[in-house]
């Protein structure tokens, strides 16, 4: 049967199983967008700006383990999706994202609404395909949407030009692709395994340190079993939290910059660090020079290049991070007789960790008269769900919530790490919901970032869904004003939002219902009220506007020079 | 230190400026580069000349490696391999010099290739270290216009890149 282009892409998003987009029609797209029409089996979310169609289709993407899918016109639709896409690719996020492209015959001629998209975003996408053609459309999106998932997930581009959508075709999807240049590594060696379960039972001090990866790859199991089997402690990056549950007592909590001190004190006293999924970003080793200066390393990742770029490794693993760690269990089961002297021996390390633990605990000075951030986040976690899907913007509140929350499930923080996009928390939270109509959905953002992409307010009431946007109201750009505060001398160029914002009445004016609470005792009964609306809801909270989050190691210097009260 | 890998690639749309952003992108440098079609139907081979520590070489190999229509790497900086450049170069060449040139072009067994009364222009082949001597021993006499080609590089032996 022939059909056109548009309606060829839209069977091959079903074929892939896509069952929700995010997108914005345009000219370039307008062929596209009159097919999906009356195409029943997708169903398609307009957001109010390309950015946060594309973070939703990340938060879809996080949140289920997908591939998020978001579509925009040529031009400035197109260009409107750069932040989300170089958003998702810093975290490794499997998306596939459609752009109108002007006519064939036009690009190149600096035609109305003509971007170079994919120059653009060429160092943001995995990988990106322009199609001439429209016998190629079904070929590409297969590997399109292989490429994104496989391997290390990222977002892959695909531009769309006008006259491909209107061409007639036939529809033949491909049951298999074989890309001859892209054949991601996915199986641990064998004997990399056994010398890592080796290395891990003549250590004294070990440590597993996890990343975002051990989200990614679904490796929540069995990265826990083995920590439970071999009494390991963990240490999560940002990314990796959920991975492994915040409540249990080998958990470390976060490490790294703004990290727990037991967790950046058990790196650096280590003599071998186990790295899951994880790539020794900057915010994570401190100074480099003295990071975990006794540890050897083993590091266990799909992606060969993140192994050795930032630190010198021991014990390369390449492969995926659930398969390598599913190995190890099988491999540490052959020695079970080691195994109890092993868990024996690391006593006096567990007992240093402790005191770590106890000497300074992660914690904040409570107060009756203001409301402290940190105790926002631990009453939401208190009231919430189970399996509440929290997301975040980027500042201050972003790492209260990843300090204080107690992440005990995988995909269940959403959050920019690797790009630290403000204007993420909301329409990423849109994107999870979308996914999962059933479950608690809550954003936690500061003043600042929400306003980024507040206009989503209406995407959320117009599609019912019932996200809680929580609001930590400093009235300043907290993060920034922090940094202004420590090494700046308290010069805040430019951090005071100064005009207040009625957050209660801009609820009201896109149709929601908002809520706010001053002081201490507004904390609970805000949020119980909050939780109990049936639709999207903003909780603001005006808290302590100069609280700090600390510990805090120094940008540059290393992760013992915490400072733990400033 | 100098190292000179092939890179071989589908000659898709786009894969070359894939290839430049990777090493711009990532402040690694590229000395010279070159980038033909090859025997087999859809790929093209890429020889880059680039410059760093065994480490930057090593991201390197692996960052065009994660590249999609990267289909293999070789790196040639262990001596495994034949390097040739070619280059036009046009010499001023006036009473003496003509002489003295047409030895030079003997000497680095390069041919003429064009004549004028005023100059020559010379075609040499060569490793790039020949290169540079010849060039070396022509600036003096007055050297107008030099064109290379970059270095291309094959291994040595019975085997091709994929066996
Ligand atoms: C798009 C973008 N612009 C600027 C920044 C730099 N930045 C990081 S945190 C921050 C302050 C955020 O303020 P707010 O949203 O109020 O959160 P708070 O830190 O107060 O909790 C800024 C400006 C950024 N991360 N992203
Ligand atoms: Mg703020």
């Amino acid at each position: 049967m022939k059909m056109n282009g548009a309606r060829i892409m839209l069977e091959c998003l079903k074929k892939e199983g896509v069952d929700t987009v995010f997108g914005y029609p345009g000219g370039t797209v307008i062929n596209l967008y009159d097919e999906l029409f009356s195409f029943k089996d997708i169903h398609h979310i307009l957001p109010r700006h390309e950015q946060a169609g594309t973070h939703a289709a990340d938060g879809y993407a996080r949140a289920t383990g997908r591939v998020g899918v978001a579509i925009a016109t040529s031009g400035p639709g197109a260009t409107n999706t750069v932040t989300g896409i170089a958003t998702a690719y810093m975290d490794s996020i499997p998306m596939v994202i459609i752009t109108g492209q002007v006519p064939t015959a036009l690009i190149g001629n600096d035609a109305f609404q003509e971007v170079d998209i994919i120059g653009i975003t060429r160092p943001c996408t995995k990988h990106s395909f322009l199609i001439r053609d429209v016998k190629d459309i079904a070929l590409t999106m297969k590997k399109a949407f292989y490429i994104a998932r496989s391997g290390r997930p990222g977002p892959v581009l695909v531009d769309f030009p006008k006259d491909v959508q209107m061409a007639q075709g036939e529809f033949h999807y491909p049951e298999t692709v074989d890309i001859r240049g892209y054949k991601p590594n996915l199986s641990g060696h064998p004997r990399q395994v056994e010398k890592a379960v080796a290395m891990i039972l003549s250590s004294q001090r070990p440590v597993m340190y996890v990343g975002g990866g051990a989200v990614l790859g679904d490796a929540a199991e069995p990265l826990t079993l083995l920590a439970r089997k071999l009494s390991l402690p963990v240490t999560t990056t940002l990314m990796g939290l959920g991975s492994f549950p915040e409540s249990d007592e080998l958990s470390l909590g976060m490490l790294g910059m703004h990290g727990a001190y037991c967790a950046n004190m058990a790196m650096t006293n280590s003599d071998l660090i186990i790295a899951v999924g994880a790539r020794f970003d900057d915010r994570v080793t401190g100074k480099l020079s003295t990071f975990a200066p006794h540890a050897k390393i083993i590091h266990i990742d799909v992606d060969p290049t993140s192994i050795k770029k930032n630190v010198r490794v021991d014990l390369p693993i390449v492969g995926d991070v659930k398969d390598v760690l599913t190995k190890m269990i099988m491999q540490a089961d052959k020695s079970t007789e080691n195994l109890t002297e092993f868990t024996a021996a690391l006593a006096p390390w567990h007992s240093d960790i402790a005191g770590w633990k106890e000497k300074h605990p992660l914690g904040y000075k409570q107060s009756s008269t203001v409301i402290k951030p940190q105790f926002v986040i631990q009453k939401l976690r208190e009231l919430s769900d189970d399996d509440a899907i929290i997301s975040t913007d980027v500042g201050q509140h972003q790492m209260w919530t990843a300090q204080f929350f107690k992440f005990n499930k995988p995909r269940t923080l959403l959050t920019s790490g690797g790009l630290g996009t403000m204007g993420y928390g909301l329409p990423a939270a849109m994107g999870a919901q979308a996914a999962f109509p059933n479950r608690q959905v809550i954003t936690i953002c500061g003043d600042g970032g929400v306003q980024m992409n507040i206009q989503e307010m209406a995407t959320l009431v117009q599609n019912k869904l019932p996200v809680k946007i929580v609001i930590l109201n400093n009235n300043f750009l907290g993060m920034v004003r922090q940094w202004q505060e420590l090494f700046f001398d308290k010069r805040y160029s430019s951090t005071c939002m100064e005009l207040p914002i009625d957050y209660i009445k801009l609820a009201d004016a896109y149709g929601a219902k908002g809520f706010l609470a001053t002081k201490p005792g507004d904390v609970e009964s805000v949020i119980t009220q909050g939780f109990k609306e049936k639709g999207p809801v903003i909780m603001e909270f005006k808290i302590a506007r100069e609280e700090k989050v600390l510990p805090m190691v120094p940008a540059g210097a290393s992760l013992n020079e915490m400072v733990l009260n400033a | 230190m100098q190292h000179t890998i092939s890179v071989i690639v589908e000659n898709d749309f786009g894969v070359l400026s894939r290839v430049a952003t990777l090493f711009s992108g990532r402040g690694f440098n590229i000395e010279s580069l070159s980038v033909a079609p090859t025997n087999e139907e859809g790929l093209s081979r890429m020889t880059i000349v680039t410059r760093g520590d065994a480490q930057i070489l090593e991201q390197i190999n692996k960052q065009l490696n994660k590249l999609i229509d990267v289909l293999k790497v070789l790196d040639f900086s262990d001596g495994s391999g034949i390097e040739r450049e070619l280059a036009l170069i046009k010499v001023s060449a006036e009473d003496d010099a003509r002489a003295e040139i047409l030895r030079v072009v003997d000497i680095f067994r390069a041919k003429i290739i064009d004549v004028t009364p005023k100059s020559y222009t010379i075609e040499a082949t060569g490793n790039p270290l020949k290169i540079d001597a010849i060039l070396e021993l022509l600036r003096p006499l007055g050297l107008k216009e030099v064109v290379r080609t970059g270095s291309v590089a094959i291994g040595r032996g019975a085997k091709g890149w994929n066996g």
